[in-house]
């Protein structure tokens, strides 16, 4: 579904990925993960559009899509959940989740999905009329998903949504995405420094070292090797 | 209160005599004077030492004061004041506010004066809402507004006295043609943020006035447009003495002939335009493009990865922000009968972003209020001739020291969760 094949980023002349080479298929959950700095958050903004890749190609459903306007590829059905929520502080929880529906037809459908947003996280449906900027960091990451579901994407791109919320609220995130993997049929392409928690959720998982990638298989596989447990499982897990 | 204190406070007071003086001396002190021939300086160092002194008495009161950490008594009260206008009260201001505006030509004390007041009270009304569209709603910060202002008034009195049309065909052609200009303006600082683009803007809005004094066959240059045609009442004159077979606006409704109605009529022009700009910019931010600016002002990156177009939702941005600053032109044009690039300088670019900044960025009922103070205060203390713009000044530094997030802050202080790694 979302292919992406020897990609290469830069930041001026800093080189920030080295040829990545991944795969996506349709209904599946793949994790990225690797320390600071390894270029996961930058193969998600190449692949919204955010950036642009210098090299390679990255192909959705068969199109090329890695020289197109961010708003295209939103278009087409792949909507990223940015690193650190990057909600509307100053905007109300509903003016967040209706920004999500700004491609979506003007909001043909717009009271049917923001009532699954809200099904999905009752939190958000008590708050509505809250300003964005005065949710917990668990509650705006639910916001930043919920406000990503509006646009009806095929895939959603998360990025570290464990980022600096609290162990319990982790889990109940993670929950979600699982939920909204199996029940609303999204695939999800999930990057992630929190090893365990992405390794167990992921059917497939890659590892990303110095924008490239050096170790792919099952996530189950993954857990088990050897090298991932000594570099991001031992001691790096307190969850 | 503690002697320490006091003595800490006697030496705080003392160095900013020191500093009262280094300023204070060479300016107010030593004053040239022609005598004759040549220039000499005349020593006024009794002034200098009153002003010392009133800089020490007036630091050591407030050292004292905020020791025993209390305020001055009409410092927190004025500060309270401010602070219980709160949005849901600005709701009924707006209401008895327009109420107000709709009768106050007919009330007793409203003579000519008032009503010149009132009408240049009500453009800034109008220019502060539309650079609102710009910089409270969409975050651009634009100090180059007057542009607008300028294309929309040279526009309007180039149509008006070339081609004769009347005001309501030249007004929407005028307001077309800034709009027009904004994303002209647009485009090339589109990629631009905050101070960059600030800079940019300005110097656009100089760009325009200097075109406008050197392009000489069109604008006229420094000599400015003479003899822009006045507004008529649905086609109904404001003459004297009609043309033959013409009805003037007092025959027509039989009335004594009267300069006032011209004013009057102004008045209620600018009245509707202001409101037409207000209506627009509450409806609008209900859109899916009005919400977009205000996110683009919160986060570009995340606009971009929801799928908002930022190019497109800036243009827009610019251009309706620059349509109405051109409907105020025209609105001058028409109203001074005459008009240079003298009334389009930095300084008016200046006062219109300080209305919306004073006002509390994004707040329509703030603009009112900032304009009404601003304006005000410079024209009860014209007397004072060159002093008043220290009163301008005045007023700005009242506002930022009780309401530093502007008269109406229609943000409330959030905590900002995002983006806290790293």
């Amino acid at each position: 579904m979302l292919k992406i094949s020897n990609v290469e980023t830069f930041y001026g002349k800093i080189q920030a990925l080295r040829g990545v080479d991944i795969d996506v298929n349709d209904g599946e959950i793949v994790s990225l993960i690797g320390s600071n700095g390894a270029g996961k958050s930058t193969l998600l903004m190449t692949i919204s559009g955010v950036n642009k890749a210098r090299n390679g190609n990255i192909t959705f459903n068969g199109e090329r899509i890695e020289n197109r306007d961010p708003h295209k590829i939103v278009d087409l059905g792949i909507c990223q959940v940015p690193e650190g929520r990057r909600i509307f502080s100053r905007l109300t929880v509903e003016e967040n989740l209706r920004l999500g529906a700004y491609t979506n037809e003007l909001g043909k459908h717009f009271d049917t999905d923001i009532k699954e947003v809200y099904d999905l996280f009752p939190v958000l449906s008590d708050r509505k009329t809250q300003r964005g900027g005065t949710l917990s960091g668990g509650e705006q990451q639910m916001l930043a998903i919920g406000r990503a579901l509006m646009s009806k994407p095929k895939v959603l791109l998360l990025d570290e949504p464990s980022l600096g919320i609290a162990p319990k609220l982790v889990n109940q995130i993670f929950a979600s995405i699982k939920n909204i993997n199996k029940e609303k049929n999204v695939t999800i392409f999930l990057v992630e420094q929190n090893a365990k928690k992405a390794l167990e959720l992921a059917d497939r998982a890659y590892v990303l070292v110095n924008g490239k990638v050096t170790i792919m298989g099952s996530g189950q596989d993954l857990l088990k090797n050897k090298d991932i447990q000594a570099a991001y499982l031992e001691g790096g897990t307190k969850n | 209160m503690k002697k320490q204190d006091i003595i800490k406070s006697f030496k705080d007071s003392l160095l900013t005599g020191l500093i009262a003086l280094a300023l204070f001396g060479p300016i107010v002190g030593l004053r040239t004077a022609s005598k004759g021939e040549g220039l000499f300086i005349t020593p006024q160092w009794g002034i200098v030492f009153l002003l010392v002194g009133l800089c020490i008495l007036g630091r050591f009161l407030i050292n004292i004061n905020s020791a025993r950490r209390t305020e001055f008594k009409i410092f927190s009260t004025l500060s309270s004041k401010f602070s219980s206008i709160t949005e849901d009260k600005a709701k009924h201001f707006a209401i008895t506010g327009i109420l107000f505006a709709v009768v106050f030509p007919f009330l007793p004390f409203t003579d000519r004066y008032f009503m010149d007041v009132a009408i240049m009270i009500l453009t800034y009304i109008m220019l502060g809402w539309g650079l609102n569209i710009v910089v409270g709603l969409a975050g651009l910060l634009d100090l180059g507004y007057v542009a607008f202002y300028a294309v929309g008034a040279y526009s309007y009195a180039l149509i008006a006295t070339t081609f004769g049309w009347s005001f309501w065909i030249c007004l929407p052609l005028a307001g077309l043609f800034a709009a027009f200009f904004g994303i002209l303006l647009g485009f090339p600082v589109l990629r631009l943020r905050g101070d960059y683009l600030a800079i940019v803007t300005l110097g656009f809005g100089e760009i325009i006035r200097i075109i406008l004094i050197n392009w000489y066959e069109v604008t006229n240059g420094p000599d400015g447009i003479t003899g822009i045609p006045r507004p008529s009442f649905f086609g109904l004159p404001f003459k004297r003495s009609p043309d033959e077979g013409e009805m003037s606006f007092h025959t027509f409704f039989g009335l004594e002939y009267s300069t006032m109605h011209r004013i009057i009529f102004l008045y209620y022009l600018i009245l509707v335009l202001a409101l037409i700009t207000n209506y627009f910019t509450l409806k609008i931010r209900k859109l899916p493009v009005g919400r977009a600016w205000e996110a683009l002002r919160e986060d570009e990156i995340a606009c971009k990865s929801l799928g908002v177009n930022p190019t497109n939702t800036k243009l827009t941005a610019f251009a309706i922000g620059a349509m109405f600053g051109g409907f105020a032109g025209s609105f001058f044009a028409t109203r001074q009968a005459f008009i240079s690039p003298e009334s389009f300088t930095f300084i008016e670019s200046a006062i219109i972003v300080a209305i919306v900044v004073l006002g509390g960025m994004g707040s329509q009922t703030g603009v009112v209020l900032a304009s009404i103070f601003l304006i005000g205060i410079t024209e009860i203390f014209r007397d004072l001739e060159q002093y008043r713009m220290i009163a301008f000044g005045g007023a700005m530094v009242l506002i930022m020291v009780f309401k530093p997030k502007g008269i109406l802050a229609n943000r409330k202080p959030t905590i900002l969760m995002h983006g806290d790694k790293k």
